[in-house]
This record gives structure tokens, sequence and C-alpha cells, in this order.
């Protein structure tokens, strides 16, 4: 046999043995770490290590939200705080609005909390400073008219590196409602749910899209009663409970069972909401009247 | 003048023959189409990720392209010993300082042209629209800032014995001061005597790259900038290109040939 038969023969064997040692190991290697479970390229590529960009990510949905108009990492002190300002309503901003720059954006005049957090810029130090603001985006706005949606895929992304970050879903399903996108924004917050099965924050979302835009009453009864019951089940041993969460799960449950014309039952959740309120007062007047109306035979359903 | 052009001549030749402008166009092209594939929310009018994506590729390309191109140039020219002929034509040092520069940002330009062209392309065919004004400002910023980038890497092809160490050097210094150079004086009022001085001092002597990335105005739809600004800003690139061709002319011109 000469050399080059010898050395192809040697190739063959070489290239059946590397089949047939992959065909024994490829099933054993799959069960060696949760990698072959993984359902997304992020999760193949990344691993575990594709949460600390998640907040990159949503961060730069915000710095979206505010047309560039953002701290950097030396404005860290005026960094807008927690996701509230993400999902306030508009009608917040425009009390104080005044003739918008533009039609897509929404000048936002208010000197509520949010926007004396986004006045990070200060008057400029020196000559380089004020003509560098000339070539960056220096004023506060929000966007607005359906420009919102640019946000949208940063949250995705940011969702998909972290899937137990909760606010991702909800900032995301409140646009995606106001948008009209509602069985996209059902989706989400379903996918949203399957990875954080007792998230109150997300079942309270979805209360809200089935009761305001899908019209659906008693899906978003049973979804925020399951809401309460995980607040319960999360919360209530705490030394510090997410009180805002429960107040707003237990409003919108009493607001339902009255205009379904149970007041007594929506009295029962106002009770709730007492102890939880920022105003107590303000839902104590609501149980008197609620309970003048029962007592007077009003449970019809409120117009 | 027509030897400094004829040295350009060269320079941009050597740009389309050699691959890396392909490679880096073909990256980001394909980078691009690939996000642009995916439909977010069934929503295809999303549209500012994907200027943001492609308009980041577009400036770390530039940059590479600007840097390296460059970097190699009197460097490659000592090491094949086509300086010597070179400088016997005659041509000055003066002339090939000026010739590799203008060479080099013309490159630079060129390939920024078809960058911007691509971008303009996928931008318009997702919005349907093109803030030309801002667009055209956002290019013209960006090759006036490599002008600077060009100037500094040519400089340091006369002070750093190799093409990749002064490329690894001036990638730092370019994106250090992209990062941080607005915010240099933020830091030195936070700093104790003399570190204050010494850094208020870095930020006033720095060229300030990062006036010229409007990729925020352009991305968010703002208006665009005032063409007295762009003057201004134009004028200031000037300065600091010439002091750093004047700086490498000097040098170039003490510096002996033979390795």
């Amino acid at each position: 046999m000469n050399r080059p038969v010898r050395h192809s023969l040697l190739l063959l064997l070489l290239a059946s043995a590397c089949f047939t040692l992959a065909t024994l190991l490829q099933p054993r290697v799959a069960t060696w770490g949760q990698r072959h479970a993984a359902d997304s390229l992020m999760k193949v590529v990344l691993g575990d290590g594709r949460r600390l960009f998640a907040n990159h990510f949503f961060v730069q949905a915000d710095v979206t939200f505010h047309s560039g108009y953002y701290p950097s990492i030396f404005d860290r002190d005026q960094a807008p705080k927690g996701t509230r300002h993400l999902t306030a309503s508009p009608e917040d901003h425009e009390e104080h609005d005044h003739e918008p720059p533009d039609p897509g954006r929404e000048k936002d005049e208010d000197h509520s909390g949010h926007a004396c957090e986004m006045s990070f810029l200060g008057p400029p130090r020196d000559w380089i400073e004020a003509f560098g603001r000339r070539f960056m985006v220096t004023e506060h706005t929000h966007l607005k008219g359906g420009k919102e949606r640019e946000m949208l895929p940063w949250l995705k992304i940011s969702a998909e590196l972290d899937p137990q970050r909760v606010e991702t879903y909800t900032v995301a399903s409140y646009w995606l409602r106001n948008l009209g996108k509602f069985q996209e924004a059902e989706r989400f917050l379903r996918e949203g749910l399957r990875n954080n099965p007792k998230s109150y924050e997300i079942l309270f979302e979805l209360g809200r899209l089935y009761n305001e835009n899908l019209q659906d009453p008693n899906r978003a009864r049973n979804v925020w009663e399951l809401g309460v019951r995980c607040w319960d089940e999360r919360e209530s041993k705490k030394d510090k409970p997410d009180l805002l969460a429960l107040d707003e799960l237990t409003v919108h449950l009493a607001d339902l069972e009255e205009k379904a014309g149970n007041l007594a039952r929506a009295i029962e959740w106002l009770q709730r909401a007492l102890r939880a309120s920022p105003r107590p007062e303000a839902v104590q007047e609501r149980i008197e009247d609620l309970q003048r109306r029962l007592a007077a035979g009003g449970s019809r359903p409120s117009p | 003048m027509n030897t400094v052009w004829a040295l350009a001549g060269v320079v941009i030749k050597e740009l389309y023959r050699r691959k890396d402008f392909y490679v880096l166009f073909v990256l980001t092209a394909v980078m691009t189409l690939l996000m642009g594939s995916i439909t977010f929310f069934n929503d295809p009018r999303i549209a500012s990720y994907l200027k943001d994506i492609c308009l980041l590729l577009i400036w770390i390309s530039a940059l590479v392209i600007a840097i390296t191109t460059t970097a190699r140039q009197i460097p490659a020219e000592r090491e094949n010993r086509t300086i010597f002929p070179l400088l016997a034509k005659p041509v000055t040092r003066g002339q090939v300082v000026a010739g590799k520069f203008l060479g080099c940002w013309l490159a630079s330009g060129i390939a920024l042209g078809v960058f911007y062209l691509f971008f303009g392309v996928v931008s318009a065919s997702r919005e349907h629209d093109l803030a030309v004004i801002q667009y055209l400002q956002a290019l013209w910023l960006h090759w006036v800032m490599l002008a600077i980038v060009v100037g500094l890497a040519l400089l340091g092809s006369l002070v750093f014995a190799a093409p990749s160490s002064n490329a690894t050097i001036c990638f730092i210094v370019v994106l250090g001061i992209l990062l941080l150079g607005r915010h240099l004086n933020q830091v030195a009022l936070q700093q104790p005597e003399p570190l204050r001085t010494v850094v208020y001092s870095i930020y006033f002597l720095i060229p300030h790259l990062e006036w010229y990335d409007i990729r925020d105005l352009l991305l968010y739809d703002h208006p665009g900038l005032r063409w007295t600004d762009c003057l201004l800003a134009t004028l200031y690139a000037g300065v600091y290109t010439a002091m750093l061709l004047l700086g490498a002319w000097l040098l170039f011109r003490r510096k002996p040939l033979h390795a």
C-alpha cells in the first residue's frame, strides 16, 4: 500500500472515530449543564452574565423616552429614580404644558419631582461646556404621538436579557396598551408572568389591560384577586411591604365591584386599601359614601 | 500642491486595494440588516434602535479605518525603504506629511460617504423620510472630527516605534475623549488641588471630539444645528489639525530615516 493511500485511510479512520465519539458524547454533554435548556441566542451566548446588560438596555429605553436628554454616569445623583416616570400618563405632563416644540415630542415644563430631577445640566461652567451644549440634547421632552413605540425594542431586549426584571414587562405593557397593541401587551405580560409567576405587579398590569382595554371585567377581577393573594404571600411579612402596589390593586378592585353593583364587596376592598393608602382620609370618605348608598339599597351598577 | 495631491492619491488607492474597508462595511451592513429583520411587537415602523445601532457601527468603523490607515503610512514607507526614492523626487518632508494627511482624510471621507449613504437608505426605507440637513451636518461634523484623529495618528506614527502601538494609543485617547471629554471639568471640580488644576488644564488642552458626535440629535429628530456652530466647530477642528500636523512635520524634519 503506497503512502498517499495509507494517509487517506488514516484520515478516514480518524474522521470515523470523531463521528462515533460525537454520537456517543452529544447526549451526555446536553445533560451537563442548563445551557441545553436555553431557548434564546442571548442565553446561549451570554449565560447568566446577560443580566448585567439588562439594566443598560432598560436605561436606553428611558433615554429614548427622553429623546436623548439623560444624565450621564457623572450626573448619576440626578438620574431619575425608579420607573414611575416612564409610565406617567401624558395628562400629568400636559397640565403645565406650553407650546410643544415638535409634534413628536411633549415639552415637560412641570416643576414637579421628575422635571426637577431631570434639570441636571445647570448653568455651563466654562466656554467649552457652553459651546458643547449646542451639539447635544439640552431640552427635557418626552416622546408622544405614537413615537413612544421607539422605546419598545430596548425593553424587549432588556426582558430577553433579564426575564426576572418585572418592571420591564409592566413599562412595556403600559406603552403597548397606549399604542393600542393589546394582543402584544397581553402576550408580553403572559411571558413576564411565566418568568415571574408570583408577580403582583404584572398581574395588576394584566388586570388593567383586561379591564380598561379589552373590556373584560371578570378576567380583570380574577387577575387582580390573584394579585392580592400574591401580594399577601410575598409582601405581608416584610418590614417594609410595597403598600403602593396593594393600594392600587385594592382600589381598582373596589372600582370594579362598585361598577358591577357589588357595593359590599367594594367596601371590603376599600377597607383593605385604607391600611395601604397614602391618603386614608379620601378612602374613608369613599367607604362612607358607599355605605350610605348600600343602606339606601343602591346596589345597582353605576353608569 | 500637485505633489501633495499625488501623494494623497496613492493613499486613496491603498484604501480600495486593501480589504479593511470592505470587511468593515460588510460587517456593518450585515449586522444592521440582521437587526432590521427583527420586528418588535409587530410594529414595522420602529426605527430608532436600528438607526442607533447602524450609527454606532459607522462610528466604530470610521475610527478603525482612519486610525489604522494613518498609523501605517510613514512606518510602511520607512520599512519598505520607499521613503528614500520618494524624498529624492524631490519631495519635501512637509509635503509628505501634508500628502499623507490629505490622503488619509479623504480616504476616511470616501469611506464615511459610503457608510452614511447606507445609513440614509436604511433610515429612509424604515421611516419613509430623511432629515437631509441634520444628516448632512452629522456627516460633515463626523468627517471634520476624523481630521483631528488622522492628525493625531500621523503624529503618533512619528513618536511611537510600531504602527500597532500607535493605533492602540490613538484608540484609547480618542475613545477617552469621546467618553470623558465632556465631563472632565466636572471631575476636576471634585479633586483637591493641585490635581484640580492638572485635570482642568487637560480639559482645556484636549480637542473636544465629543462635540462632533451629534447622533442623538439625528436619532431623535431634533432640529438641525445652526450653521454658524458648524462653522465654528470646523474652525476649532482645523486649528487642532494644523497644530498636530505642525508637530508631525517638526518631528519628521529631524527624524533619521534609516531604521
